[in-house]
């Protein structure tokens, strides 16, 4: 990552500079802008390094940053600087001279704020350098960055205070094991009051000196042993101490430890500490004062209510704390409000790659279509004209989009239409016939449309794998968007696997003060002191810490924090974002282990799995594990020594780890000759709920058949004659609500359930899938599993819980989604329990879950022209901080229905549509939810023509963004979830059912829609370098067997399956090369993976496979599929443009929406 | 007998409807709560324990949502009653909602206990939508059929009085030429 990027700085530098070619030499003076305005903020791999190049077009502005790394002297560049904002900025240069000479002066006297230690000395080029200003810091000569923190292949950001040290865990003095009083098995572990230690460390910062990797709450030496007594009690001491703490204590918020020129910081350095902390400073330390007295009353008043109530969570939390964020007052800095002018000259035209000019060079969006349609000149895309009335709350920073981008627009219509917004724009209105262009499939897998918006927010707006909007153009007003009709609705991958988040340490956590906004990139400063909300347009005072900016140690910019340069963000909280003390990671394992589960094989599978990655479950100290097994009755383990009765083991890590290897090791054997039969699934899960309550956490259920006995027993509910039958299918609901209501009640004590299901008969995951549904948990279905019969399935087994494991999670979890005011959420799709109109609670939160949100719009977007929305995911991680992940997404408000169209993202649309269509299946009907899928199609293409697209009355004319519209909608009916005709047992339609609500969007469109590729004759033509493997890039190829040959091997990736298709007559180079077999007739019909064998042929392919796994958290299961085997149907149900007995070929489904049209 | 069962059916009626619009009044009051709660966070923080306070609110949320059986059958009941006295105009009046009331019993989402609001999907924008709109259309219903009730029982009353005072002035004449207390006793006891 980091180290990487810092090896070779000279390549990200080529990198950009190559764009920037690309897309303006006019614009190229100004390169070095965004790089040197936050160079600590980006390392030089990209913020989307996993994502392949070629997906994202944004990687090379993204990536851009890192030129800040190159050494470029102070003045020149500021020079620079200023030539370019000064040239195309509306706000004249000398009103920033102004401005930054303001705050720089007062400094002067406040001077603890200068550290002149330079410790991640990227001193970003003050727009104050041009000035001579004495602050130490600024003369930090720019070479400093090259060996500071970053480079250490810790932190990519030096105010990340990860702490990673395992030794010390901020709890590590607790007594793991350690059981209390009234509270049964489970032990619960009590947080360490907390400690004078974060005092303890800031004087170590002012000290200078390197401060050992002590979190936060550190091991206090006071710990008494009160604490381990009770809970409240805990509690009660943690804030007394909170109280008594001196003020510095909560005054962190500041840059990182000064540790001056000291490269050797261990990576896991303690939060950023404050330089406020001397003495001399005044309005500082005042506000730190009223800082802690506020959030300690706050926090007080919380806690004393809600110990005695669990029901109300975290969201209070969420609500009540940090409330002493924006409480400062204004402090009298007389500072002209000349701000904006800086911020909105700052970056005003950096040269930011356009669109659709991926690192590769891959061919440009709509490159199937070389000639210019006859109505390409005719639709224009009308330039949305800033309406008048946006000047109320146009951001300053902000340029309305519709300026024109001299240099831009000119270099691209130089080089054919490479990229550039309104070429962009005009490609993706290009009206097409779907009836007669077949080729609709472009080469590669589109990368999401970018949101037109100026070149600095499309910068920093929020990765489109986090956060999708299916408009990237936000309709006005409700009737504009009933005109369009298309859906509303983000998609979001919250918790995501990052390569790079910046984490801040603050003590105040500034928000907006009446919709509790976190502050993010795209609200706007109206002066250095006041901040204007970018959701309910309030404005707000910023705090005096905030106006410290710790990445560059300077004061007076709160636009260059990192909270304001970076839309995904993660906070540290404070205790006021806690209810209770952040809860220990605790593992529950809930095994079946009847007759059949037995039979079946699993346990091996689990147990050595489990005992594999016993050591990478995510934890510390405090983690426990436990397991209880049953069949017809329920199994406790007590892995503690000493005790006889039987007794639910909880075991800390470390103390009875070998107890746990022992239990993993004896349990496959332990019952090998049972003969029951019967399931007691049911009161399994109540006793694993009562054992969890006392403190939250995951319960993993493996379950192989229907549960039988006790409450929550089903019976069987699936006709297999009606498997197959194109009328209505049944049973698609729970048939008890017992499920839910225990997972509504876990949900409330933070148990997260998550449950592998591994049958062969039916086992009603209907009503079983509702126990994670509502408790934030995910469902796995490994249909007739069998640890011999069925390898593939064992292999993939292994591989998700592999992933499983490991994967990272968050405890006691809330999110809430704010959106710009105007807008309002109106159904939210996923795993959750919704507790409020925008909040959400997940027991747990996991990497690999995504959520999709509908949203409509209540008020008129008219006098905005920017929408925002904010996903805060707050959550406990498993080394015991809370932590809050913030993710702001930022899309333009249009008024004309051609742009709305025009932004329209079409896989978005499409995951969105799926999930809707799956809601309404289950509370109407199947074949409602059917037909409701064809008129969306339908209905979006009326409106379409309706709007004025009258060239062609015949043919079926969409949009070009529209245009893969009814081939999606088409790939979704033939869905095992939504499909009718086709023979699908009721579990697997279930559970396609759980995959398209509760996957990200990647997922579900591979799964949707999956990618075809020719990879028997892959060349190194257009293939991608990475590194020093050449990474071939074959075509998508169309999903019909049309494009299968018999000559040829094809890949078909369908997300969490690949199958590799070997045609008949597949040439002998590459069954030998490539899958190690002499010919056709040799190969078996069940292989499972691809050989290593040592050819170009074989390493390539390779190669070639592993790029498509690069950014995959699940391994797909791997099929070789010869062309007569019987495994054909399964590769061939994928083929969605084909006609089946029982439903339509892509053809004969556009006539079909043809006609409905015409009705 | 001049005081009639049916009269009897629209005072019970007008005073069950008069329950009625205080639980669709609460019912609507509840939706309203779960629609904009926690969109005012300032004035929650000023409160001084807003954890408390709203705990309280959840359960008279709770509480309104549990009203929904009662509700039911209270209307059941006095269309019952309605049914008995033969008011074969005020039932019909009533009859859709009735059969409202079972259709939407019936088609509840599946649960083991009474009830018909499934916690999960409440806060789907179109269910709360639907219940509140359905809150005020029962509560104008309620309004509407109080006033009727009313009108009913006034009316019943009145035609009664006729009677009543034509009977009470023929005991009184009666008694009169009679100088026999019973009728008296009898014309007393009609007019309590």
């Amino acid at each position: 990552m980091s180290t990487q990027g810092n090896a070779n700085p000279n390549s990200s530098v080529n990198n950009y500079s190559m764009s920037s070619t690309q897309n303006g030499g006019g614009a190229a003076p100004c390169q070095n802008g965004p790089g040197q305005m936050y160079p600590a903020m980006y390392t030089a791999s990209s913020y989307y390094s996993s994502a392949p190049p070629a997906a994202y077009p944004t990687v090379a502005g993204h990536s851009a940053p890192p030129t800040g790394k190159t050494p470029v002297s102070s003045t020149g560049y500021s020079g620079n600087y200023y030539q370019s904002s000064s040239g195309l900025s509306p706000y004249p240069a000398p009103g920033t001279h102004q401005y930054s000479n303001a705050p720089g002066q007062s400094f002067q006297q406040t001077a603890p704020y200068a550290m002149p230690a330079g410790y991640y000395g990227q001193v970003y080029s003050h727009p104050s350098q041009g000035q001579t200003q004495p602050q130490p810091q600024q003369l930090q000569p720019n070479l400093m960055p090259a060996s500071s923190g970053s480079n250490l292949g810790a932190p990519l950001y030096p105010i990340v205070s990860y702490p990673s040290a395992p030794g010390s865990s901020q709890y590590g003095t607790l007594r793991s094991s350690q059981t209390t009083a009234g509270q049964p098995p489970v032990s619960t572990v009590m947080p360490p009051p907390p400690t004078q230690s974060s005092l303890q460390q800031y004087s170590q910062g002012i000290g200078a000196t390197p401060t050992p990797a002590q979190p936060g709450y550190g091991a206090p030496p006071l710990s008494q042993a009160a604490t381990v007594n009770g809970q409240s009690n805990a509690v009660q001491q943690h804030y007394d101490q909170n109280l008594h703490n001196p003020m510095s204590h909560h005054y962190a918020a500041g840059p990182p430890n000064s540790q001056g020129p000291d490269k050797e910081r261990p990576p896991s350095g303690p939060p950023g500490t404050s330089v406020h902390s001397s003495p001399q400073h005044h309005p500082g330390l005042l506000y730190g004062d009223r800082g802690v007295n506020n959030a300690i009353s706050s926090a007080a008043g919380d806690h004393s209510s809600s110990s005695s109530d669990h029901e109300e969570e975290d969201e209070e939390d969420e609500e009540a704390g940090g409330d002493s964020s924006s409480t400062t007052t204004d402090s009298a800095s007389p500072v002209p409000n000349s701000y904006e002018s800086l911020e909105g000259g700052g970056y005003s035209d950096l040269a930011a790659p356009p669109a659709g000019v991926p690192a590769k060079q891959a061919p440009p969006f709509g490159y199937n279509y070389p000639t210019m349609h006859p109505a390409y000149q005719q639709n224009p895309a009308p330039k949305p004209n800033p309406s008048p009335s946006h000047g109320g709350y146009n951001p300053p920073g902000y340029q309305p989009y519709s300026q024109p981008f001299p240099s831009l627009s000119e270099l691209s219509s130089a080089l054919g239409g490479l990229g550039g917004v309104s070429e962009l724009e005009a490609e993706t209105l290009r009206p097409v016939n779907l009836l007669q262009e077949r080729n609709i499939l472009p080469p590669k897998r589109a990368p999401p449309p970018e949101p037109n918006l100026s070149n600095d927010l499309r910068k920093v707006n929020c990765s489109p794998d986090t956060f999708r909007c299916t408009l990237t153009n936000i309709p006005q007003t409700q009737a504009l968007l009933n005109k369009a009709r298309l859906p509303l609705g983000l998609l979001l991958h919250p918790f995501r696997d990052l390569t790079q988040l910046p984490v801040i340490t603050s003590n105040t956590i500034v928000r907006c003060r009446s919709c509790r906004t976190y502050i993010n990139p795209f609200v706007s400063f109206l002066d250095q002191r006041r901040w204007k909300c970018n959701l309910c347009y309030r404005v707000n005072d910023v705090p005096d810490e905030f106006m410290y900016n710790p990445v560059t140690r300077s004061y007076g910019e709160p636009h260059k924090r990192p909270e304001v340069q970076n839309s995904t963000v993660e906070f540290i909280a404070s205790s006021d974002y806690m209810l209770r003390p952040p809860q220990p990671a605790v593992y529950l394992f809930l095994l079946d282990v009847s007759h059949n589960a037995v039979e079946s094989g699993y346990l091996n599978v689990f147990c050595q799995s489990l005992l594999d990655n016993l050591e990478k479950l995510p934890g510390d100290t405090r983690t426990h594990i436990g397991f209880v097994t049953f069949d017809s009755t329920v199994h406790f383990y007590n892995l503690q020594e000493g005790l006889s009765q039987p007794q639910m083991l909880v075991v800390s890590d470390i103390d009875g780890n070998h107890l746990v290897k022992d239990l993993l090791n004896a349990l496959p054997g332990m019952f090998t000759h049972t003969r029951e039969t019967q399931s007691a699934l049911g009161p399994a899960l109540q006793a694993a709920y009562k054992l969890m309550s006392p403190t939250g956490g995951r319960v993993t259920v493996f379950q192989t058949q229907l549960p039988t006995l006790g409450a929550g027993l089903l019976q069987s509910r699936e006709d297999p004659n009606l498997r197959s039958s194109t009328k209505n299918v049944l049973h698609l609901g729970p048939a008890t609500d017992f499920y839910k209501k225990l997972a509504l009640d876990c949900s409330g004590q933070q148990i997260g359930v998550d449950l592998f299901l591994l049958s062969s008969q039916y086992s009603d995951l209907a009503s079983l899938a509702c126990v994670s549904k509502y408790s934030a948990g995910s469902v796995f279905y490994y249909p007739s599993f069998h640890h011999i019969h069925n390898t593939a399935q064992k292999q993939k087994f292994q591989k998700d819980l592999q992933r499983y494991l490991t994967r990272k999670i968050g405890f006691e979890a809330v999110m809430r989604i704010r959106c710009t005011k105007g807008l309002s959420i109106h159904t939210f799709h996923g795993n959750f329990f919704v507790r409020s109109t925008d909040l959400l609670s997940l027991a747990n939160v996991n990497p690999d879950s995504g959520f999709a949100v509908q949203m409509s719009i209540e008020e008129s977007l008219a006098d905005t022209s920017l929408a925002c929305f904010q996903a805060a995911l707050l959550y406990t991680s498993s080394k015991g901080k809370r932590r809050i992940r913030v993710h702001t997404l930022c899309l333009p408000v249009v008024s004309q229905l051609s742009e709305v169209f025009a932004g329209a993202d079409i896989q978005a649309i499409s995951c969105l549509l799926a999930n809707m269509a799956i809601d309404r299946s289950i509370s109407s009907s199947l074949s409602d939810a059917r037909d409701a899928l064809v008129n969306a199609v339908v209905d979006c293409l009326t409106a379409y023509r309706a709007n004025g697209s009258n060239i062609q009355p015949s043919g079926l004319i969409a949009p070009a963004a529209l245009r893969l519209f009814p081939l999606y909608v088409l790939a979704l009916l033939k869905q095992k979830a939504l499909r009718t005709g086709t023979s699908t047992r009721l579990d697997e339609r279930v559970f396609s059912m759980c995959e398209l609500k509760s996957q990200p969007l990647q997922q579900i469109m591979r799964m949707v829609h999956p990618d075809l590729y020719r990879i028997d004759n892959m060349t190194e033509q257009a293939a991608l370098h990475l590194n020093d493997s050449v990474i071939p890039q074959p075509p998508l190829l169309q999903l019909t067997a049309e494009k299968l040959t018999r000559e040829g091997a094809f890949l078909l990736d369908c997300g969490s399956v690949m199958y590799l298709w070997v045609g008949k007559c597949c040439n002998e180079t590459f069954i030998r090369d490539v899958l190690g077999f002499q010919n056709y007739a040799s190969l078996p019909s069940n292989m499972t993976e691809i050989p290593e064998l040592q050819t170009t042929y074989s390493e390539r392919t390779r190669a070639f496979i592993s790029w498509l796994l690069e950014s995959r958290t699940f391994l797909p299961a791997f099929h070789v599929v010869k062309d007569d085997a019987s495994t054909k149907t399964s590769f061939f149900q994928h083929l969605v443009e084909d006609r089946t007995e029982s439903a339509f070929s892509y053809y004969e489904f556009l006539l079909h929406i043809q006609q409905q049209m015409s009705k | 007998m001049a005081f009639t069962f049916a009269a009897f059916c629209y005072m019970l009626a007008l005073l069950l409807t008069a329950a009625l619009i205080f639980f669709a009044i609460w019912h609507i009051i509840a939706f309203d709560e779960l629609k904009t709660d926690y969109k005012n966070p300032i004035d929650q923080c000023n409160t001084l324990n807003p954890t408390v306070d709203r705990v309280k609110k959840i359960k008279r949320v709770r509480l309104a949502l549990k009203l929904v059986l009662p509700e039911y059958l209270i209307h059941v009941f006095f269309c019952v009653m309605f049914l008995c006295a033969t008011e074969w105009l005020t039932l019909g009046l009533n009859i859709p909602l009735l059969a409202y009331h079972i259709w939407r019993y019936m088609s509840r989402p599946v649960m083991s206990g009474p009830g018909l609001y499934d916690p999960t999907t409440i806060m789907n924008a179109d269910i709360l939508a639907y219940c509140q709109k359905e809150g005020w259309c029962k509560l104008a219903f309620y309004l509407l059929s109080f006033f009727y009730y009313l009108y009913g029982y006034v009316e019943f009353l009145k035609n009664n009085m006729y009677l009543y005072f034509n009977f009470i002035s023929t005991n009184i004449q009666k008694f009169w030429v009679s100088k026999k207390p019973d009728s008296l006793y009898f014309s007393l006891v009609f007019i309590l």
